[in-house]
């Protein structure tokens, strides 16, 4: 008879260290095999797409997300190979992502930094996404970007104006192909100079946050360059719906040029509340009263109706450019969804065949060589000509667009028509240029 | 002076938004003791009867026109509403044109048996619940109903004018001796304005001059009496969360053009008029008018330039800022009834 003497110290001895030698391989596999967040080991490669689902922006989100689906059609080679023909890099295959076929998965940022973040860290550790694409808002945007750096993936910005995104808050693993205020500023300024005269007095309207802010310093700056000067500038708050305090006394202030500084809803509100209150049928210091909005959407333009017919503003992007690459995408969004493209939604789409080509051509999903790829990368074909991803700030650089609210639209569709493209060098900048001062571009995190 | 007169006139159009909303808040609670999270949402489908009938006006066969092409390059697709086929060009554009004024016919039967559908289907099953719960179910059902909307007129505002003739501005100033151009109002805010007055007057008039509306305040003031004397009060008070349904709605169709109707409009509106209610006093129809129109006046005025360089971003914060103090001051708020929030 054998007598066991097992003790309950002992008993949690054996158990830690067995337990320590069991966890051991685990714990060294995990940090040898993942080389960087989220590689994909398996057939497959999934993108995370953040985008408003829900809130004011949902609208320009959904558009965002369809634009992304159509990408990743063409990337998986199914359907129509849209923008792939006319892109300059001919590094993409049409079977997916270094022979991965790419899946994605989507997140709702409710265009709230919190839930965006949430959403994002989601898809990063639950989904095992290898980069976030899209979003609707600058606030969005600084708040994801800054996760996606911390979390060691690629963040590929959707439609973000705010000079801050490339500016202050810049990050080493944050991309821009959106356009910026300042470029706004300098595309528009010229052309409000040449049709309204440069001894113009303009009143801003200013939503309350970082876009709001920049893009204000922006027009001011540049129309000021102009000669124009500053009345005031008032700022709204951003949760405002009814603009009509804030726009009664523009006509008694001595301005004769009202440049509202909202972008979505606040824009459709205001825009119609100064319409309401008789700004555009008066004369003032001698001149027709004008109204300037900085920033257009198609999706603001269409729920703004008749009130932004003459209206100027700038665009990134617009579904009227008869580039190829321009013309090919709205062929094949157009066939696939029955309406032309927003210019948010072409961004995302760019983004993800971007992303997706500097994979190829750095022969790596780690987003340290990714980030390298595109650096300083020049490419054409996927609209607006010529294009520079810059190295010092991860901001693209590319022709803009003058907008003007269209007199006599024969559409739902035809709201806005191109009256400029400004060229490139007209709205490039140093990357030290003091609207975009501070902060620290950092070195990129492949979360290794 | 002029940029005072001109706030008034501002203060009192939000007034009346915030007022319309409230009074239909306080029917409720006062009534049936139900805090209605869903009021916004029926101020919201209101402006979305508006959006609805333009549509329903505005249907159009379809032809082509070979002669312009589409975003695709094909023949352009022109739409003609069958109104002008049917009355002519002018008459048929008229009638679109008139479509805000005309979906207050189609709001209040809508709204009506909206609110009875919620009232006897939802509701009524809570009157007995804790006021959290009633809370929580009604502000489930403002979701639902924003979601509903959302899925088929789609998240982007969409613009409803006001007809033609009531487009532009009146010259306000000139009436009051002031140099042309000085004060200028728009038109449709007027009569904004105007209705407000008129409704507010026609349910005062209801409650004061009507037996029915008698028996409804006598339910009001004492429920169990009322019910004891053989009248059927929970029928009387179905109707009046009807009415307060038809209250929300036909003030959110007159809203309509004054800001593009979008799915969440109503919830825009709902705090702000939970704190109109409660500055008016909880229960108090008249309380909630006079709040509705004091805070709207004040919002307006703390947004003027000279105010908020004085004390930036006094705007935001004004309406909660009265009311701490007026709750501070006087719990049951301005023309509450006594007992009511208040020891």
């Amino acid at each position: 008879m054998t007598k066991s003497n097992f003790t309950r110290r002992g008993m949690l001895k054996t158990g830690a260290i067995a337990g320590a030698g069991v966890a051991l391989p685990t714990i060294f596999t995990a940090s040898s095999a993942r080389a960087y967040t989220n590689e994909p080991t398996g057939g497959t490669v999934t993108l995370g797409f953040n985008v408003p689902q829900t809130g004011p922006y949902a609208e320009e989100g959904l558009d965002e997300l369809r634009a992304q689906e159509l990408a990743v059609q063409h990337l998986n080679g199914e359907g129509d190979s849209g923008m792939m023909n006319t892109f300059s890099s001919k590094a993409l295959k049409g079977n997916g992502i270094l022979g991965k076929k790419v899946q994605f998965v989507t997140g709702d940022t409710q265009t709230k930094s919190d839930a965006a973040r949430a959403s994002a860290k989601s898809m990063i550790e639950k989904d095992g996404a290898v980069m976030i694409n899209g979003g609707s808002s600058s606030g969005v945007a600084v708040a994801v970007q800054g996760l996606c750096q911390e979390a060691g993936v690629i963040f590929m910005a959707g439609l973000t104006h705010s000079n801050d995104t490339t500016g202050k808050d810049k990050k080493a693993n944050g991309f821009r192909h959106f356009f910026n205020a300042y470029m706004s500023g300098a595309a528009l300024a010229p052309v409000l100079a040449k049709e309204y005269g440069n001894d113009r007095r303009a009143y801003h309207l200013t939503a309350d946050y970082t876009w709001g802010w920049t893009q204000q310093e922006s027009i001011q700056a540049a129309t000021e360059a102009m000669g124009w000067e500053t009345v005031n500038n008032v700022l709204t708050p951003l949760a405002s719906t009814d603009f009509s305090s804030y726009i009664a006394p523009v006509l008694n202030s001595g301005a004769d040029v009202l440049v509202l500084n909202h972008y979505g809803g606040n824009m459709v509100n205001s825009l119609t509340n100064a319409v309401q209150f008789g700004l555009r049928d008066k004369m003032v210091n001698g001149k027709q009263f004008e109204i300037v909005v900085p920033l257009y959407s198609e999706l603001m333009a269409a729920g703004a109706g008749a009130n932004v017919q003459g209206v100027f503003g700038s665009m990134n992007w617009n579904w009227q450019l008869q580039d190829e690459g321009s013309k090919a995408f709205v062929k094949s969004f157009g066939e696939k969804y029955g309406r032309p493209p927003s210019n948010s939604a072409q961004t995302c789409y760019a983004q993800v065949m971007l992303y997706a080509d500097a994979c190829e051509r750095a022969g790596t999903f780690d987003p340290c060589g990714v980030a390298a790829a595109l650096e300083g990368f020049e490419f054409d074909g996927l609209g607006n000509g010529p294009t520079l991803y810059r190295a010092d700030d991860h901001q693209c650089f590319k022709d803009v667009l003058v907008m003007k609210g269209k007199e006599n639209p024969t559409n739902e569709y035809d709201t806005l028509e191109i009256v400029e493209v400004t060229p490139r060098a007209q709205v490039e900048y140093a990357p030290d240029h003091p609207m975009f001062a501070g902060g620290d571009l950092g070195k990129c995190n492949s979360g290794a | 002076m002029d940029a005072i007169i001109l706030q008034l006139l501002n203060g009192l159009d939000k007034g009346s938004a915030y007022a319309l909303i409230a009074l239909g808040l306080t029917l409720i609670f006062g009534t049936l003791g139900v805090v209605n999270f869903a009021h916004g949402a029926l101020f919201m489908i209101g402006a979305f009867c508006a959006v609805a009938l333009q549509r329903i006006l505005g249907t159009s066969f379809v032809t082509e026109d070979p002669t312009q092409k589409d975003f695709l390059g094909n023949p352009l697709k022109v739409q003609t509403p069958y109104l002008e086929s049917w009355f002519g060009p002018e008459t048929g554009s008229a009638i679109i044109d008139w479509s805000v004024p005309l979906a207050i016919l189609l709001a209040i039967p809508v709204m009506v048996a909206i609110g009875f559908i919620m009232e006897r289907g939802l509701i009524k099953h809570f009157y007995k619940r804790p006021h959290a719960d009633q809370i929580l179910v009604t502000f489930g059902l403002a979701i639902v109903l924003q979601e509903l909307i959302r899925s088929y007129f789609g998240a982007n505002p969409i613009q409803s004018p006001a007809p033609e003739a009531f487009k532009g501005s009146f010259d306000f100033g000139v009436m009051l001796g002031f140099d042309p151009n000085v004060i200028i109002y728009p038109y449709w805010r007027m009569v904004y304005f105007a209705f407000s007055a008129v409704i507010i007057g026609a349910v005062f008039a209801f409650l004061q001059f009507t037996t029915f509306g008698m028996v409804v305040r006598a339910g009001m003031a004492d429920r169990e009496t009322v019910g004891l004397l053989g009248i059927n009060i929970d029928k009387r008070f179905t109707f009046m969360f009807g009415l307060a349904a038809a209250v929300a709605g036909v003030a959110g169709v007159m809203y309509a053009p004054i800001n593009s109707p979008n799915y969440h409009m109503g919830m825009d509106f709902l705090v702000l008029s939970f704190v109109v209610v409660v500055v008016g006093g909880m229960g108090s129809l008249p309380g909630a008018v006079a709040a509705g129109f004091l805070l709207g006046i004040l919002e307006s005025f703390a947004s003027m330039n000279v105010v908020k360089n004085l004390l930036p971003g006094i705007d935001q914060i004004i309406i909660y800022l009265v009311a701490i103090v007026i709750l501070l001051a006087r719990p049951r708020g301005l023309l509450g009834k006594k007992g009511v929030m208040e020891d």
